[in-house]
């Protein structure tokens, strides 16, 4: 045992010679550390101490930067702690303090020598138990320690006494019972003459305050002496973090302390105090208009500092100062916008949050053209972080500030063709979303569709794919506001359509199923009432022809077009597709007059419209009725089953005579009934939509289900947080009678909840939708474009800045040309589950475990304070409330003692029998004016001293828990 | 409060970590390679605030090393800024000047112990921490001479 002990400790590597190793080392680092590690486990199982606490020390340098594993020296670090050597003991309790937690085993053996050390005579050792205390402190080191913890709260050695105060916050925190003892001391503390301990004990104040400010109210008068005498600026940021926290609660407070504040703002040159006397004030005395002006114009001055720190900070000031003072914004706006385009990523979002706190239902508009404009110049990144703000922004509170839909869809479609767009997931939910809510932005999304889906350069991007199924999905859904049918059925099957992934492609065929089914019933019905009028208008139908004619070759240009940059049409037949070019083109002579569909949904379904349309579909459909995707190949299957009926049961049409026969009415009769079907209205389904089912007599639901709800009642919460809605595309696989029957449902739904949306109407003044009664817009529905020029006819070319600072200017409410679509609501249900969750997790945010000791709810304080009276022994099993007497007792005490310092100085510890009543009232937290003209009373004494005052506080009581 | 004490070379090395709020070794090994990642790739202009996981990091570059601290958002970046620089310029009244010294690294921990405690800044005076360490120093100096005389060895060896 000697010999290698000896040869360890002459030949041992001090850490020096270990990091000099490690720079020099040529076998790789893990290789390295694989074996010092080794060679440490060698030698801290020396005897001798020295020995083992240079190789805890490596081991502990190796933790800490390399993430070794120091665990299992637990035991040698508690030795090398108890060494008498300081070398080593300062080695032990590093290792220590760094490597243990709760669950360290070790954590039992070193309560007494930490006792041991903490009343040690040489400081130096009592300054590593606390720091070590500090790191690593236990609910049971926590109490077992407090009497020591005590002691050194008055250590005349300023250097000890500081770090003890410091560690009183980790010892709050784990044992809160320690309060009791220690709470007063510390609160003396906060009259120390010495600046470093006054510093620590503002700290932990500052700390504890964070957690639970009413707690803390009663040594405001302390707080306010600091805050005036103090010169110390990190001292100060801490009393001022304090108010900010004190002065909501205290109206009184919050007027006496702006003054003081204020004169810091303007005296101070340390830039760090003079921030967080704004953030201060904008944060909590934001109702003192001078002081928020003043505070203001330090922003500004921040704001146009070249250092990008305190750029930053002012931004932040301001997106603090937004909410309520609209103005202070406006008038930095430029600095604002211009920061939007910093190079630094973290201003740029912050202008951005602070741009979109300004946003309201005047400025949207504006504010959103600019921001899509920076997407367009900025990084991938900054410009998804902009596209998201915007769309959720504007959904908010079910599209709360959008009033102009049609404008919100064209920006819907403008944001989808924006480069790097990752938002496609959220886009598509929203042009879903605003087509089953909004039934007058409907004709919009569909042209939105049109241009998406014809458009074969957005099919190669993945990332769009999900905004094409919501526009194919539109597209069939909300076809009769469509100017061109056929335009749309064709680009449903284009061949590049091959390039998206099957689950959209199916929702092209479920659309082009539905605009099919539309198109024949639209013409047969036609046909039928208007028959005899045929021959009266052969101009305009043969000029309808020739548009569509040149509309079908400007389809036939985009497939050869196709074929030419010899693109792989997928599972399309090649020679077949040419085929159905051939047959389009056979009508083409195009004269270019595709504009001119003026009436063309009154009556522009021609025969040879129809069934070229239905050959081309079917041309397209054929090879995809041997796809391996089931669902694909079951919808292509739909869709050549109907064009075979129709080509059966209607020889008439696909054979050129003109009139029909009798028995094709029950062929009519059929596809009316499907485009009923179809046309039937899907709306928005509420969450609570389930329990408005009647349940049918003699079902036994809650039996022996009722349990179910605690299980399910967590799993239910997420998904009501963001309102869930019939997936579009279960909807189209239903068979139509299914389909009728969950729509029937959706529209008594939506017509239940107009009568919640009353107030909303008579606000807004809006007609109001008629749950039956689909697809009919009215006829003074001003176009949208014609809106959109009238209300903002600015130039694109226009400085943005300029725009900007236009919208962010104009507060009154533009004239809009049309009253605000009605946005369909479901119920209260539909919100209210997500606001009761957030109240929920701001809850949980506060359960410090301070915070549930000192504050416990307000029932708890009254019933403690009465306690108090009467109980004067601590009880063990009721803890908690009696730690509560304590504290109620302490700031009574310290409460009172300020009062009374100056004139009577020996009367502490004693306090007045009135006084504790007003306490009691205002921890009651019944009448909040009581406790605020307390408040008021003790400041006056504060200031005047009277001596009524005094006199009245003669007849003491001796204060029985200190 | 600071929740951690970081330092990270130019390379992305660490040269020191302090931790005032409970991670467990997994999780310090992903913040500290979170951290260096955001920190190491911002550029020279930039400010010296990142906002992580609901956390501000306070980060100042001095000769190659960065000086990181994380901080509650509520907490104050420019005093943040001002107790990182306190630091460096005790280590430089110390060590002469802040580089990547051997030494160095080892003692700062004491030295930010004496500058920080259970997150909290504690001593604002350069001179009272430099007087401190020395004296530790001496204390340690004194149990060393004491370890490494030869006799002492001898004595520990053959007992």
């Amino acid at each position: 045992m000697a010999g290698p002990s000896m040869m360890e400790t002459l030949f041992q590597r001090t850490l020096e010679d270990l990091i000099k190793g490690m720079r020099l080392q040529l076998i790789g680092e893990s290789a390295f550390i694989s074996k010092a590690v080794e060679e440490i486990r060698r030698e801290i199982k020396s005897t001798d101490l020295h020995t083992k606490s240079i190789a805890l020390q490596k081991l502990t340098y190796l933790n800490s930067l390399h993430d070794v594993d120091m665990s299992w020296a637990a035991f040698h670090a508690v030795e090398c702690m108890s060494s008498s050597r300081f070398a080593d003991k300062r080695i032990g309790y590093v290792a220590a303090s760094q490597s243990f937690n709760e669950s360290t085993p070790v954590l039992l053996l070193i309560t007494n020598q930490l006792r041991k050390d903490l009343t040690s005579v040489n400081e130096h050792e009592a300054s590593l138990a606390l720091e070590c205390l500090a790191k690593i402190g236990t609910v049971d080191l926590a109490r077992d320690l407090t009497p020591e913890v005590f002691t050194l709260l008055s250590s005349s050695k300023v250097f000890v006494r500081k770090k003890s105060i410091g560690v009183t916050m980790r010892v709050f925190e784990k044992y809160p019972d320690a309060v009791r003892v220690c709470f007063k001391r510390l609160v003396e503390n906060l009259e120390s003459s010495d600046p470093q301990s006054l510093s620590a004990t503002v700290g932990v104040f500052c700390e504890l305050a964070a957690k639970d400010p009413l707690s803390y109210l009663p040594l405001a008068p302390e707080f306010y002496r600091i805050l005036v005498d103090s010169k110390n600026n990190w001292v100060l940021i801490k009393v001022l973090k304090i108010f900010a926290r004190l002065a909501p609660l205290e109206p009184r407070l919050a007027k006496k302390v702006t003054e003081p504040i204020c004169e810091h703002m303007r005296r101070t040159g340390a830039k760090s105090l003079m921030f967080e006397c704004v953030r201060t004030v904008v944060g909590s005395l934001s109702e003192y208009e001078s002081a928020v002006k003043l505070a203001v114009v330090k922003i500004r001055e921040l704001l146009l500092e070249d250092d990008p720190n305190l750029k930053y900070l002012g931004l932040h000031a301001l997106s603090i100062v937004a909410p309520k003072h609209s103005w202070a914004v406006l008038e930095n706006k430029e600095v604002v916008i211009k920061s939007l385009s910093d190079e630094d990523a973290n201003i740029k979002l912050e202008s951005l949050r602070l741009v979109m706190a300004m946003v309201s239902e005047s400025n949207i508009i504006e504010i959103s053209r600019v921001l899509v404009h920076y997407a367009l110049k900025s990084d991938p990144e900054f410009c998804n972080e902009i596209l998201g703000s915007i769309l959720s922004t504007c959904s908010r509170n079910f599209y709360e500030i959008v009033m102009d839909f049609d404008w919100y869809v064209s920006l819907l479609g403008e944001m989808s063709r924006t480069p790097h767009c990752q938002k496609s997931e959220e886009i598509e939910f929203q042009l879903i979303d605003v087509g089953m809510r909004v039934r007058d932005a409907r004709p919009e999304l569909v042209r939105l569709a049109r241009s998406l889906l014809i458009d074969p350069a957005l099919l190669g991007n993945p990332f769009l794919h999900r905004i094409l199924s919501a526009a194919a999905w539109v597209s069939g859904e909300y076809v009769e506001f469509s100017l061109n049918p056929f335009e749309l059925a064709e680009a449903l099957i284009q061949p590049r359509a091959s390039l998206l992934p099957t689950s959209i492609r199916v929702v092209y065929l479920q659309s082009v199923f539905k605009i099919l089914i539309f198109c024949v019933n639209s013409y047969l019905s036609q046909t039928e009432t208007l028959a005899d009028l045929e021959p009266e208008v052969p101009d305009s139908i043969s000029q309808r022809e020739n548009s569509e004619a040149s509309d079908l070759a400007s389809v036939r240009a985009l497939f050869e077009r196709e074929h030419d940059e010899a693109f792989n049409p997928g599972v399309l037949d090649r020679p077949s597709t040419d085929n159905s070019i051939e047959d389009i083109g056979n009508a083409a002579d195009g004269d270019g007059q595709t504009s001119t569909f003026v009436s063309f949904r009154k009556n522009g379904f021609t025969r040879e419209s129809i069934v070229n349309l239905v050959n081309l579909v079917e041309v397209a459909m054929r090879p995809l009725s041997v796809s391996l995707e089931v669902e694909m190949l079951e919808r292509t299957c739909n869709i050549l089953g109907l064009i075979e009926v129709l080509k059966r049961e209607l020889p008439a049409v696909f054979q050129n005579e003109k009139v029909l026969e009798k028995e094709e009415l029950e062929v009519l009769k059929l596809i009316k009934l499907m485009n009923d079907a179809f046309s039937e209205e899907l709306g928005p389904v509420s969450t609570s939509a389930q329990e408005r089912v009647p349940i049918p007599d003699g079902l036994v639901l809650k039996d022996n289900l009722a349990d179910l709800d605690e299980v399910m009642g967590d799993v239910k919460l997420p998904s009501s947080s963001s309102f869930s809605l019939e997936s579009p595309y279960n909807g189209q696989r239903m068979d139509p009678a299914s389909c009728n029957v969950q729509s029937k449902e959706d529209s008594e739904a939506s017509s239940e909840s107009t009568s919640l949306l009353a107030e909303h109407r008579k606000r807004h003044g809006l007609y109001y939708l008629p749950s039956e009664g689909n697809g009919t817009i009215s006829n003074d529905y001003p176009p949208a474009n014609d809106l959109k020029s009238g209300d903002t006819n600015q130039d694109d070319t226009e400085d943005f800045v300029k725009l900007t600072a236009q919208s962010l200017v104009s507060k009154k409410k533009p004239n809009y040309a049309k009253p605000r679509p009605v946005v369909v609501k479901l119920d209260e249900g539909e919100s209210v589950p997500v606001v009761l969750k957030k109240r929920d997790s701001r809850d949980d945010l506060l359960s410090g475990a301070v915070r549930d000791i000192l504050l416990g709810d307000d029932a708890v304080k009254l019933s403690s304070s009465i306690k108090g009276k009467e109980k004067v022994n601590a009880d063990p099993l009721d803890s908690k409330e009696n730690m509560h007497d304590m504290e109620n007792s302490s700031h009574r005490k310290s409460s009172s003692r300020r009062s009374k310092q100056r004139p009577h100085r020996k009367e502490r510890g004693q306090t007045n029998p009135e006084k504790l009543g007003v306490e009691k009232e205002e921890h009651g937290g019944k009448v909040k004016s009581k406790s605020s003209h307390r408040h008021g009373r003790q400041k006056s004494r504060q200031k005047a001293e009277g001596s009524s005052d005094i006199i009245a506080e003669t007849p003491v009581i001796p204060d029985f828990l200190l | 409060m600071i929740h951690f004490v970081l330092l990270i070379s130019r390379q992305g090395k660490v040269r020191l970590t302090k931790w005032y709020s409970p991670y467990s070794q997994k999780e310090r090994t992903k913040v500290i390679r979170e951290i260096s990642g955001l920190m190491l790739h911002r550029g020279p202009k930039l400010c010296n605030f990142v906002e992580w996981g609901g956390l501000k990091v306070v980060y100042k570059r001095y000769a190659s090393l960065y000086f990181c601290m994380c901080i509650d958002p509520e907490d104050n970046e420019l005093e943040t800024l001002e107790v990182i620089h306190h630091f460096v310029e005790i280590l430089d009244r110390y060590f002469g000047s802040v580089s990547e010294q051997l030494y160095f690294l080892n003692l700062a921990y004491y030295i930010l112990d004496e500058l920080v405690i259970a997150g909290e800044i504690q001593e604002s005076s350069k001179k009272t921490v430099a007087r401190l360490i020395s004296a530790q120093d001496s204390l340690v100096e004194a149990a060393k001479e004491e370890a490494s005389s030869i006799s002492n060895i001898i004595a520990q060896a053959t007992k």
